[in-house]
Parts: C-alpha cells; structure tokens; sequence
C-alpha cells in the first residue's frame, strides 16, 4: 500500500483534500528526480542555509562523562537556528513549482515557523503560521520574528492551544483554501505523502554525518541520538543509518514531568495505536480514543503522537525510543552550555540528556553521535523561568 | 434495502445533526424525540471527538461541551438502546476514525448492531482509507456513508459506484458551519453520481434556512443540517428540546 510503514501511516483525510494529496505526491515523485529542482534546492541548502553543518568533536563534553566520544551534529548552526530549515526549502521550492504563491504551517516552538516565514520571504511567497496560544506566551521571540519576516501569525486557542491544535487549524485552513494554498507541514507526519517528504529533505542530516564520522574516524558511529516531537530531525539523523545494524538509533520522548504522570508528551511510552492528523500511528489517548492533553517545557516536542515511520521503527526494534523529563532536559541544556560553550534548543537538550546517560556506560573507543536540531535562544527565558527565575526578553 | 435508504423513499429527506451529550445525555434524548416528532426522517447522531478536525466553531463547542460533561461512546450507546424503545427511524451515527478503531471497530459495529444503528459517517476516512472499516460494517450490516466534496472532480465516480446507504454531497470547501451562500455546482456532482449510481444523494455542510434547504431540495434527495441545530441547543442548554423541534418543523416543511 502506498505511503505505509508497515501497518503505520496512510491518509486519513476529508475527501476535501484527497486531490490535493494526490496532486502533490505526483508533483514530489516528478521534480525529486529533476536536476533543475535539485540543483536549485542543493544550492539554497549550501549557500543560504549553510549546509553542510559541522560535525563538532566534544571534546569537553566528552572527558566529562568520561566514556564514549561524543559528536555534535551542529543543526543549530543552519540559517534560521534549526534543522527545520532543511524541509521548508524543499516544500517551499516544491510548491513554487507547483505553481501555489501561499505557504501555510503549524508551529510549536516556532522553529519551523520561523524558517517557513524565512522561505516565503526569499521566494515572495505569502505566508500564514498557525500557532498555539499557549505556544505564542512560551515563544514570544519567535513570534515577533515571523512578523519581521512577514508572515501572519495567527493564534489558536481551541483545544490545549498547543502544537495539535495549530496543525488541526493548519488543515482546517487548508481545506478552505487548496488552489494558491501548499500546506507547509513542519514534521514526518500528518498523511501521505507529507512523512516521506519530509523524511526524504531532512535526510541529508544523516547522509552529511555518516561522509564526516567515516572521514574523522573511518568507521561508523555506535549510536546516533535525537529528540523525537514528531520526529523529523530524528529520522533525518537516522535514514541513512537504517541498513546498519551495527548503529543504535535512539529516539529521546518529551516525558515532562514524568511518564508516570499526566504531564507527559511522550507518546511511545505512554500511548496507543490510533488514527489521528491523517495517520496511524502511535498517540497518546484515553480508553474512549479521545487524545490527551500532554505537557513538555518544550512547545516543540508537545505533541500527542509521533510519525508513522517511527512507530514502525520502533515496532520492528531497528530503533529505540527513551522518555526524557524536563529536569533531565533543562540539566542538560545547562550542562552543554557550561562544558561546550552551546546553548542547544530545549528540545535537543532531550538528546543530550540521554548522551549523558549512555556515554559513561560506554568504553572510550565507542562513538556516539547527538543531533543538536537547534539553537537554545528562544529557550533562555522559560528555562529561567523553570529555575524560578524571571528574566525579560 | 437498507433501512437508510427506504428513509429517502418516502420523499425528500430531512437529516439533523446533533452531538450527543451536549449538554448533556437527557437532553439529547428529548431533542431526539422532539425531531422525530416533528417530521425527522434520519438523525445523524455525533459522537463527540476531542480533536474534531472537520467542524467549524460551532460543532466544535458542542464536542467540547459534551466531552466536559462527561459523555463516552458507552453512554450513547445505552442512549441510543433506550430511544429505539419507541423510535424506528434510522440513526447513522457521525465521528472520527479513532473513536471507532480504539474501542475496537468489531466490538463498535457489533454494539451498532445490537442497538439497531443503521449507519456510520467517519469524515476522516476516504475512499482510499475505508478498507480499514468496511468489511466489519459489511458484516453487522452497518452501511459506511460515503462523501463526496467539491474537490473531487473524477473521483466522484469510482466514490458513488460503492456508496452504500446515501452519499454524503459536502456543499463547500472548509469545515462545518452555517453559510450563507454555497457557490459549488452540486448539479453538476450530483448529475455525475446519478451516471453511476442510483444512491440517495444528501447535501451538507452550511445549510440553515428553509429557503437553502428548499434550493438544495430540487437537486437533491435530503439536507443534513449540523450547525444551525447545535447553535439552537448552545443557546437554550437542557431547554432545547421545544426550540429544535420547531426549527425541524420548518425545515421539513420547505422539502414537502
């Protein structure tokens, strides 16, 4: 069946949308394979975003825990602050083609929001980001970037007015609007063909990780480590990897407060099978399949579900997902700040945590490699905040 | 023939929506009665979703309202069990596909069955997607209504050929709500249904008036109405029963 990852994945959509689905899977089969179109997106990847990032050696990090060497996957560093950009451009590029002059999206920490927003403004495109209400307070910084860059942000207050309900809005808008509208969709979920296209843009993560760890090291990385919201930075660190059973993939869950309370975001842990945004997939739900309200400090992992593919990955074992707190993240972002000089994103923090973790079990000769997928600016005031202190931004 | 479609053989068909448990269990069940009293010939019965992606505001409230007050799918279940007691027209029931796949799509059907539901509307499951469900509605008789939108163009077709029950015809881009004008040449869907298909066709998605009704009324064979129904019952709460009945009344009278 097509766009299925094992039973996982599908289109679950209005009828509304299903031409409209159709329409872009053929338009993504056609110009994934043009040279002009990928010519063109390879060059805005490099010379606008900065690509490749840097495989940085942790050196302190490393001495520190005192066992495996780390590596940091510096997605931080793309234009914009995260690897979100790396999916937008090839949406945004695709949709051009495609003839739509209107890009739509859902954000939560405002990441892909922002890098959205980014994309419209280089192609002159018009732009509108749903974002939830509770997300606009926790990320007001990249609010006011959107706007810089032109976008209309609009708030959305239905629901928990967090990052499930901006991608409801998302589809809700786009069902109203097809014909100039391409919906920007910001992770590797949602229905086909959105988490194969993501998946396949973010990919160049891994293949870049895998040419530089072989260059510095002639050998393969032991593990490769990333936080999982919907879990497109993740599968972009894992694709090229999949064939090698030799590397452990690791997912890292937002659990807020703990998987054993209602505060949580971590949907392998803590959820079922279910259908929901347009896929099956893993969610977090109650008995009555109605989806629970979850809570991480992080508006980018603070969804109920996660990617059709990852539910296969993890099904099939190829990959393992792990919960990781908001005492274990915010630790880690202080951590990797003092020891490296870096403030990652609090959702890649999460990933950090868990390299914490895992490298002191681990002999010196082992490899870990951590995707850092963003810069931790837009976090200092809520980690602030969580630490009882209140700053202006 | 299913007890849906022998609905559409007396005539033009009326179809209120109403989201069950809002505001709460007992009023549903006396807005139902006042429906059927007052000339009903299907009740589209929403089992509420916390993420109810294809409704508008309106809809949407409602949904939340009735999750509040704490309604499940078992409650409407045993709602449902006690109306057919002196109710025999049919009730399809309208919800998301992860309401029916997590209590168990066989264990639904088979409780749809038993409770002599005669239909099932799930707005997120397109043709390409109904193979998840039919064949457990296929064997508890259960028929899953079909939707065509005015985006479907050559799909319509390959849609109607397998409707079973009636075809839902959805008026107009976006989601649920009242509107006050419908742009979309249904003449032209419903003619492309009719070559492929002799299934009722039912418009909605927007409709309020009796005037709109009576419009829709002369292309097609019945009017599902959701948001002006659910706007009536935020208005008046526990009270609607009387006020819904009347709006039915005028309804029904505009497709006779």
């Amino acid at each position: 069946m097509s766009g299925r990852f094992g039973i996982y994945g599908g289109q679950y959509i209005p009828e509304t949308l299903m031409n409209t689905v159709i329409e872009l899977e053929k338009a993504y089969n056609h110009f994934k394979n043009d040279p002009d179109f990928n010519a063109e997106l390879s060059s805005l990847l490099n010379e606008y975003a900065g690509r490749p990032s840097r495989l940085y050696y942790a050196k302190r990090m490393t001495e520190a825990l005192n066992g495996a060497k780390i590596y940091l996957k510096r997605e931080d560093l793309n234009h914009t602050g995260a690897h979100k950009i790396n999916n937008v451009l090839g949406q945004a590029l695709l949709a051009k083609r495609m003839g739509k002059t209107r890009l739509i999206a859902e954000t939560g920490a405002g990441q892909h929001g922002v890098a959205t927003a980014t994309a419209a403004a280089l192609m002159g495109m018009s732009c509108v980001v749903f974002m939830g209400e509770e997300d606009m307070k926790r990320q007001a910084l990249n609010v006011y970037r959107m706007r810089l860059l032109g976008a209309e942000v609009v708030s959305v207050s239905t629901g928990t007015g967090t990052l499930k309900d901006a991608v409801s809005k998302a589809f809700a808008e786009w069902t109203s609007r097809i014909i100039d509208t391409h919906y920007c969709l910001g992770s590797v979920m949602g229905p086909h063909p959105f988490p194969t296209i993501v998946r396949d843009f973010q990919a160049v993560i891994s293949r870049e990780i895998r040419a530089q760890v072989l260059e510095r090291e002639g050998r393969l990385p032991d593990a490769v480590i990333a936080c999982v919201g919907g879990g497109s930075n993740a599968i972009g660190s894992f694709w090229h990897f999949i064939n090698d059973s030799c590397v452990r993939l690791i997912g890292c869950e937002a659990a807020g407060r703990g998987v054993n309370t209602f505060e949580t975001a971590a949907t392998i842990s803590t959820g079922r099978v279910g259908i929901f945004h347009g896929m099956k997939s893993y969610f977090c739900q109650d008995k009555f399949g109605q989806i629970a309200p979850v809570y991480s400090i992080s508006a980018g992992l603070d969804y109920p579900g996660i990617g059709p593919e990852h539910s296969y990955l993890h099904d099939t074992g190829r990959a393992e997902y792990v919960p990781v707190t908001d005492e274990e993240a915010v630790n880690a972002f202080e951590f990797l700040s003092r020891t490296e000089g870096i403030i990652p994103a609090i959702e890649s923090a999460h990933a950090v945590s868990h390299a914490m973790t895992l490298a002191p079990k681990m002999t010196r000769d082992k490899i870990i490699v951590v995707t850092i997928s963003g810069r931790g600016d837009k976090d200092c005031a809520s980690v602030a905040r969580y630490r009882g202190e209140n700053i202006d931004e | 023939m299913s007890k849906i479609r022998a609905a559409f053989a007396k005539g033009k068909a009326f179809i209120p929506f109403i989201t069950c448990g809002d505001p709460d269990i007992d009023t549903t069940k006396r807005v139902i009665h006042e429906a059927v009293r007052n000339g009903a010939d299907i009740i589209e019965l929403g089992i509420p979703f916390s993420d109810p992606t294809a409704e508008g505001v309106v809809i949407q409230s409602a949904n939340y309202r009735a999750l509040r007050n704490g309604v499940t799918t078992d409650k409407i279940f045993d709602m449902v069990r006690e109306l057919r007691v002196d109710i025999d027209i049919p009730f399809v029931f309208m919800t998301y596909a992860n309401v029916v796949f997590s209590y168990g799509a066989e264990k639904f059907m088979s409780a749809c069955k038993e409770i002599s539901a005669d239909g099932i509307i799930l707005p997120d499951v397109p043709f390409e997607e109904k193979g998840e469900f039919l064949p457990v509605c296929k064997s508890y008789g259960v028929d899953l209504i079909s939707m065509v939108a005015p985006t479907s163009e050559e799909r319509v077709a390959m849609i109607a050929r397998e409707a079973e029950g009636f075809l839902y015809v959805v008026s107009s881009l976006g989601v649920t709500g009242v509107r006050e004008r419908i742009t979309t040449d249904l003449a032209g869907i419903i003619e492309s249904v009719r070559k492929n298909s002799d299934v009722p066709c039912a418009i909605g998605f927007g409709i309020s008036t009796p005037e709109q009704a009576r419009e829709m009324s002369r292309i097609a064979d019945g009017v599902i109405v959701g948001s002006a129904v659910m706007k009536i019952i935020a208005r008046y709460g526990t009270d609607s029963a009387g006020y819904v009945g009347e709006y039915v009344k005028t309804m029904k009278d505009a497709l006779r």
